[in-house]
């Protein structure tokens, strides 16, 4: 084996211009294939981190009427904050928020909005809810920067919002926007207005309650509790790691496709060289291998393309996948197009395993594709091949 | 002739090859015997069955019919794994178009069969020098074949098979692709290493210039021996 790699390699940097090109195009693979991957980690990463930050902290637990997904639900998803959960909201650690339909009314138009109530104290979430602690005649609210954008709302502007109360009244009141945040999180800022939890309370008549508790410390062994259902960080950034997931499959056709002409270039040198290296394959019978020797040769020599790539990926990979990851890329579209976080500017993220699995793969296909065409040589006659004579 | 001194005996060897429908017989029953440092040729037209006789002498074929005994091994038994083991430590090949690896140079040529045979590198280098040496191309060790006459190239294979002190070297027209005075330094060099390490050779040839270095000539016409002569 030690002598077939050496060997190969001889005769892989022997063979010149063709080896190099075909290093340079599979080379091309790795660091599109790592820098597009890189960006799917760094979106996967930072769509999370953002989540994290803005909405689902460590973790939530749902009354277990709430459905995010059935805004109807909202009339009967609330309830009393269970006793043993006070001390964590005293202490900081966990942030009641208390959901309900509204209309909001603005230049004479009406948008079905969801009317969040959430403790101006909080600092769990990156919500600027401090901004819900300021004197103004009418209810203190803040929106999202897409929010503020779709009805043209600005600081310090007044518009009327509509609720029903716990007993199903409709009822109404002026809102004054304090503050405009923008955020990557399209579910804390589409048609949504956040307003201080007790207000919220009081206009639905609904004083101790909360649709979702949301806490902090994401390691704490917790369970299900009456009326209230857990849900972990995990399953609540599932959601991502399936669309993640939807996009790696899109994005994979186009390296897929990379990767199959530059596996075809190897695969047609393979071909090539057993059509014109006859001679030299019956040499090496001649001298003392076997044919199934031959081949493991020649599929070394072809594998070795991609260890070559991988060497020559890394000189020009390296820096330029280094300055990719710290400028990051700017997609220009709006979190509010995706209905999940996703960034102005995303950053790649390469780990370790991206780079090893990325290089198995590319040297596990490599080899078979130096493979295929080298079994030719194991029917070869050696007789007929050291005279160079075509079959 | 001693049986233990016995390099290759043939008995009734025949061997046939598929020809679209039919078979062409290359071999008719050949019974041969060749002895340790025997300087020997095949000679006869094209088609007359030499190279085919040389190939399977040189376990690179194997007889339809008939048994080939080359170095106590018969050659119609053996796996090609074992084949192949033959030929890496007893037999040297040099062919008519030298068969040279063109990327390696001609001390990685010559280097070649000690590296199948697991020679430190110390022994490598030693045993490659003094084959270059006996070929008298020390001066030309890390050139390519490119780069060389045919006459140097074939010097090279020369050294090339001889390197592994072989019991067998088989030469199929040695000196085809070479002038007149190439063709008599080659085969000079190769009569000197008979004379001096008692390696046996067998060539397959119809070059008159080989015919007259041979100490016997095997003359065969269709598949046939028709003469067998010893000086």
């Amino acid at each position: 084996m030690k002598l077939a790699i050496k060997l190969a390699f001889k005769n892989l940097i022997g063979a010149g211009l063709r080896t190099w090109l075909n290093v340079i195009v599979l080379s091309f693979s790795f660091v599109i294939i790592i820098a597009a991957r890189g960006i799917l980690v760094g979106w996967d990463r930072q769509a999370k981190n953002d989540m994290t930050d803005w909405e689902i902290g460590g973790g939530q637990y749902w009354n277990v009427n709430y459905d995010p997904y059935d805004a109807f639900t909202l009339t009967d998803a609330h309830g009393a904050i269970p006793d043993e959960f006070q001390a964590e909201i005293d202490g900081g650690n966990m942030v009641p928020v208390l959901i309900t339909q509204g209309t909001l009314f603005n230049e004479g138009r009406m948008l079905s909005i969801l009317i969040k109530g959430i403790n101006p104290d909080q600092r769990l979430l990156e919500l600027p809810t401090q901004k819900l602690d300021t004197l103004v005649d009418a209810i203190p609210a803040i929106i999202g920067s897409n929010m503020a954008s779709t009805n043209k709302l600005q600081p310090g502007d007044y518009v009327t919002i509509r609720w029903r109360d716990k007993n199903g009244t409709f009822d109404a009141t002026d809102i004054c926007i304090t503050d405009i945040f923008t955020t990557n999180v399209p579910t804390v800022d589409l048609a949504q207005v956040w307003i201080p939890l007790e207000n919220l309370r009081s206009m639905t008549l609904m004083p101790g309650e909360a649709t979702i508790l949301t806490f902090r410390d994401k390691e704490k062994v917790r369970e299900d509790t009456e009326n209230w259902k857990l849900m972990t960080h995990k399953a609540l950034v599932s959601d991502i790691e399936e669309m993640i997931k939807t996009k790696s499959v899109g994005q994979s056709i186009f390296y897929i496709i990379l990767l199959i002409l530059a596996l075809l270039a190897i695969f047609d040198t393979q071909v090539l060289s057993i059509f014109r290296r006859q001679k030299e394959i019956g040499t090496y019978v001649a001298l003392g291998y076997t044919r199934n020797e031959v081949v493991g040769l020649f599929t070394i020599e072809g594998a070795m393309h991609a260890i070559l790539a991988a060497v020559v990926g890394a000189i020009y990979g390296i820096p330029f996948l280094a300055w990719f990851a710290s400028k990051g890329i700017t997609l220009g579209v709006s979190s509010a197009d995706y209905g999940f976080a996703i960034a102005d500017t995303m950053y790649p993220v390469y780990s370790g395993a991206l780079v090893i699995g990325t290089t198995i793969i590319v040297l596990l296909a490599t080899t078979i594709v130096s493979y295929w065409p080298s079994r030719k040589i194991a029917r070869m006659n050696p007789t007929e091949a050291l005279r160079g004579k075509l079959q | 002739m001693m049986e233990d001194n016995l390099i290759i005996k043939t008995h009734n060897l025949t061997k046939r090859f598929p020809m679209g429908k039919s078979e062409f017989t290359a071999l008719k029953g050949i019974d041969l015997s060749l002895g340790k440092g025997e300087f020997a040729g095949l000679i006869g037209p094209s088609g007359s069955g030499k190279t085919t006789l040389l190939n399977i002498v040189g376990s690179l074929d194997t007889p339809t019919e008939g048994e080939v005994i080359v170095l106590d091994q018969s050659i119609g038994n053996l796996t090609a794994k074992a084949a192949a083991k033959l030929r890496k430590e007893k037999i040297g090949f040099i062919f008519q178009s030298y068969n040279l690896l063109a990327v390696y140079t001609v001390f990685e040529n010559v280097e070649f069969p000690l590296l199948l045979l697991k020679y430190s590198a110390n022994e490598r280098k030693k045993m490659v020098m003094d084959a270059l040496e006996w070929v008298g191309l020390l001066d030309k060790i890390k050139q390519k074949p490119p780069q060389l006459s045919g006459g140097e190239c074939q010097r090279v294979a020369i050294a090339r098979a001889m390197v592994k002190n072989p019991a067998l070297v088989v030469a199929d027209e040695p000196t085809a692709n070479l002038d007149a005075a190439n063709s008599h330094n080659v085969l000079l060099t190769m009569a000197k290493l008979n004379e001096e390490l008692k390696t046996t050779f067998l060539f397959a040839t119809h070059d008159e210039k080989v015919i007259g270095y041979l100490k016997r000539k095997i003359y065969l016409k269709d598949g046939k021996v028709d003469k067998d002569e010893t000086l």
